[in-house]
């Protein structure tokens, strides 16, 4: 049965994604493209191999994984507090925090590799830890609804972020000074084996976080006082779980995931502060992220490298004539997909005892 | 006469189980009909294959004779039939008379007119005594009176077949009293009744046949006038069942939880518990009786921390407390069946071992440096399974929410006596439970209090509190206003003790 459930959330997301290209062919069909493109594209995204032409670009590879490492950290975040019963929309926001903490340190200090870059990773984590407290703490002590404050709170981070980014010395009004080497991610032996795409050492950083994920959530009695929080907030209470302090701590460690997601971009992928004026969405993705991987380590790991080679091919659908909404299109239709679960479910045990009556087996 | 309705042959199987094995049933033309069985027997299953909620493999539907095909409620609508289920399905802050008519109001020039609709539920409300104000909002009207609203949102839409599922599951002594009047009225009205339930007493008062469901079969069909509750309970169960619960005298100990002058607010911050005092000894049952609203609910979740205490003094042993946490409520040694036991009682998406260490998850050896351990919390589990016979489709991995509620309740149970507590607050434990379950929660009760245990039992069931109980306090309006020895009362004094009475009360200051 342990199986067969989690079979089940991953047959339940197969479907939603194989029928959401399913509904995107339809659509380029109707309006005149060609989804051949649309699947050559993804194919030398996530593989490298041109079938058109048949050449192999491992740059392509390195270029995915490096989008998909924030993806899969705020859908680790998002899922987090999901399964504490919690909807974080604000990991947008504490994205930018923890960028924003990482570029500080990355800037400000001067240090050997081996302390600087840990800690520029650390202030990323503390700093989207503290952003997301701040709605942990309001629900948690007067029943604030965290969505509302965390959506305000994106907006506050954005705008916050681009106040502190320019009063570091060096800054102009897009970007900071460049971060001191021994703060990055990034990686010359990475990038020279991915025929220099922007591939750094952040994977690393995703594999502990995906394993901490899975130990804290079911291994630890405090995972398992944040699942029963989640589930049934009145059971909980009654068997002496102290209900309010787990949603902050809850909230705390979703937004330390949200938090390394910024650090994967200001020290992996831009080596510098970016003076944010709008969303990047990377928060916004991770619902999709988590929605998608049903909350779970493994799943989140998954449907983060599928969102992130949605998003890393964009460019290379444009050159092949497929507009970018196109791929938006698909995401979209994923999680509606996704959300019709009970519906498709209903479908399955439709199919499923159809086929048992045509073998007599009842 | 031909039966209005008649069901041959309905089968009906989820994965797994065979809900409704080739089951035959007919309704008389006014007559209420009882459908009895455990939990799990495939009543509601049957009543939801008449009423188009479920399509059966076989069988066929007849109604007034004619074989029709119900296939979503609408149908069922549409031949007179009508479901009051026992969860409502009500709009909590629109008025009486708006949840009547939703999705079929009357209307002028496409305005609904509010006029006729009153006037038709007033009408209605009327002819059969139900005494409901058309006007007032749900959130403000008794769980009784709503289920009277659901009677009527059937009888607008002129149900002549009513299938009541479970209707006394939420209802108190005086409240089935009067359903019962108004089942009376039904048939006197020429409508015909289906009565859902496992409750041998209201069959007995009010039934003309039953018709009893055993695991999916039908094993009989017997005439209320020639049967009675033993003989019921058998066909139920399939084995012989004792309503009297064996006991010996109890062997009072020393005082194990003092109460005295106790002040509880309750959710709307009124005083709700005002100025009770009580006392249990060990190896003794106090039986708490009252109406639904008098501060049980409040007094037990006072003493089990899930409540702050406004006011008194709680002695437990030796120790004086002011406040009592969740957390401390096991430490101390209290054992807490609570009576919501899907709200407060068991997180249903857990499965049943993680159900079964919710207070000691925490403890060695189920947690060792904040680490669960898989290995002992499993092996605990199987023992408690074992012990207190819960059965579920996959032991104890199965998901709580798919275990049938006697289940659910003997896992509770279970668990809370194997915190090998030093007093048990029992609020409603046989809640909703077929005779079966009820038997086998009883006796473990006395077990427990014949191993010294102290056991505070809340409960609405006037018979569940002679049953079990050394000693009867009776609770109104906040305070204690008697206690009386089983052998040495009856169910009338009891029932005024409880409505307030003062002739009867022990209370030298009771509120004049």
């Amino acid at each position: 049965m342990k199986k067969t459930l989690r079979n089940n959330q991953l047959i339940l997301s197969l479907i939603a994604v194989l029928a959401s290209f399913f509904v995107a062919i339809i659509v380029m069909l109707l309006t005149r493209l060609n989804p051949l493109h649309f699947f050559v594209a993804l194919i030398r995204t996530f593989s490298g191999y041109d079938i058109l032409r048949g050449n192999f670009n491992p740059r392509y590879i390195g270029e995915f994984i490096q989008t998909s490492l924030p993806l899969i950290l705020t859908g680790l975040s998002v899922g987090f507090a999901f399964r504490t019963g919690m909807f974080n929309i604000g990991a947008e926001g504490q994205v930018i925090m923890g960028s924003l903490g990482a570029v500080t340190v990355g800037i400000l200090f001067d240090l050997p590799f081996y302390i600087h870059l840990p800690l520029a990773i650390l202030a990323a984590a503390v700093f989207g830890a503290l952003w997301a407290a701040i709605p942990g703490i309001l629900k948690a002590k007067f029943g604030v609804h965290e969505v509302v404050v965390t959506i305000m709170l994106n907006y506050t981070a954005l705008y916050f972020n681009a106040y502190i980014l320019k009063l570091l010395p060096g800054s102009d009004n897009q970007k900071t000074v460049d971060i001191a080497t021994s703060a990055l991610l990034r990686s010359d032996f990475l990038r020279s084996i991915t025929a220099n795409s922007r591939m750094h050492w952040g994977f690393v950083v995703v594999i502990i976080a995906i394993i901490a994920f899975r130990f804290i959530i079911d291994r630890t009695t405090f995972g398992y006082e944040l699942r029963a929080v989640g589930f049934n907030p009145s059971a909980a209470e009654y068997s002496g779980i102290k209900v309010q302090s787990r949603i902050v701590y809850a909230m705390i460690i979703s937004g330390a995931f949200a938090g390394l997601a910024g650090a994967m971009l200001s020290l992996g992928t831009f080596d510098y502060g970016r003076v944010l004026y709008h969303f990047e969405n990377y928060g916004f993705d991770g619902i999709s992220v988590a929605l998608l991987g049903g909350n779970t380590g493994l799943g989140i790991l998954l449907s983060g490298v599928l969102f992130g080679i949605l998003k890393s091919s964009q460019t290379m659908m444009q050159s092949l004539g497929i507009p970018l909404e196109i791929v938006n299109i698909v995401s979209g239709l994923i999680i509606l997909f996704v959300a019709m679960q009970y519906g498709i479910q209903a479908l399955l045990r439709r199919l499923s005892k159809r086929k048992e009556r045509e073998d007599g087996s009842i | 006469m031909k039966p209005i309705v008649e069901l041959k042959g309905i089968t009906k199987r989820f994965p797994g189980i065979i809900a409704n094995d080739s089951i035959d049933l007919t309704l008389e033309k006014g007559e209420v009909l009882a459908l009895l069985g455990e939990n799990g027997a495939g009543k509601s299953t049957l009543m939801s294959v008449l009423f188009g909620f479920y399509k059966p493999e076989a069988g066929e539907i007849f109604v007034r004779g004619k074989k029709v095909d119900i296939t979503n409620p609408n149908v069922a609508y549409d031949l007179g039939i009508g479901m009051v289920h026992q969860h409502f399905q009500l709009i909590e802050n629109f008025t009486v008379t708006e949840n009547i008519i939703l999705g079929d109001e009357p209307h002028k020039w496409s305005i609904v007119d509010m006029e006729v609709s009153r006037k038709r539920v007033r009408e209605l409300s009327q002819t059969y005594g139900l005494n409901v104000d058309p006007d007032a909002k749900i959130e403000n009207i008794s769980v009784g009176m709503q289920q009277r609203v659901e009677i009527l949102k059937v009888l607008y839409r002129d149900a002549e077949i009513i299938i009541l599922d479970e209707p006394t599951a939420v209802l108190t002594p005086q409240e089935i009293d009067e359903l019962m009047d108004i089942l009376r009225n039904f048939v006197n009205e020429g409508k015909s009744v289906i009565l859902i339930t496992h409750k041998l007493k209201e069959i007995m008062a009010i039934a003309d046949r039953v018709s009893v469901l055993r695991q999916g079969k039908m094993v009989g069909t017997v005439k209320v006038d020639e049967t009675n509750e033993e003989e019921l309970a058998e066909l139920m169960v399939g084995r012989k069942v004792s309503f009297t619960t064996q006991k010996t005298p109890a062997n009072p100990g020393e005082i194990v939880l003092d109460i005295d002058d106790l002040w509880v607010k309750d959710q709307r911050g009124l005083d709700i518990v005002r100025g009770l005092s009580l006392s249990i000894r060990e190896g003794e049952i106090l039986g708490l009786a009252g109406v639904d609203g008098n501060g049980q609910r409040e007094l037990v979740e006072a003493l089990t921390g899930l409540r702050p205490l406004e006011k008194g003094r709680i002695r437990f042993f030796n120790d004086e407390y002011h406040h009592i946490s969740a957390e401390e409520r096991t430490r101390m040694g209290i054992g807490h069946i609570p009576e919501d036991r899907q709200k407060r009682g068991l997180v249903l998406d857990f499965k049943l071992f993680e159900n079964m260490i919710l207070e000691k998850y925490d403890r060695e050896p189920y947690s060792k440096k904040g680490i669960l351990q898989f290995p002992a919390i499993r092996k605990k589990a199987e023992e408690m399974v074992e012990t207190f016979d819960v059965r579920s489709g996959e032991g104890i991995d199965s998901v709580v929410r798919n275990m049938s509620g006697g289940n659910q309740q003997k896992a509770i149970v279970g668990r809370e006596i194997d915190l090998e507590p030093r007093l048990m607050i029992a609020s409603q434990p046989t809640r909703g439970l077929d005779v079966g379950a009820i038997e086998y929660i009883h006796s473990r009760l006395i077990e427990l209090r014949d191993q010294g245990t102290a056991i505070l039992l809340v409960s609405f069931e006037l018979d569940e509190i002679f049953n079990l109980s050394d000693r009867i306090a009776v609770i109104h309006n906040g305070r204690i206003v008697g206690i009386r020895n089983p052998d040495q009362t009856d169910e009338m004094e009891l029932g005024l003790l409880m409505s307030g009475s003062k002739e009867y009360s022990d209370e030298e200051n009771v509120t004049k």
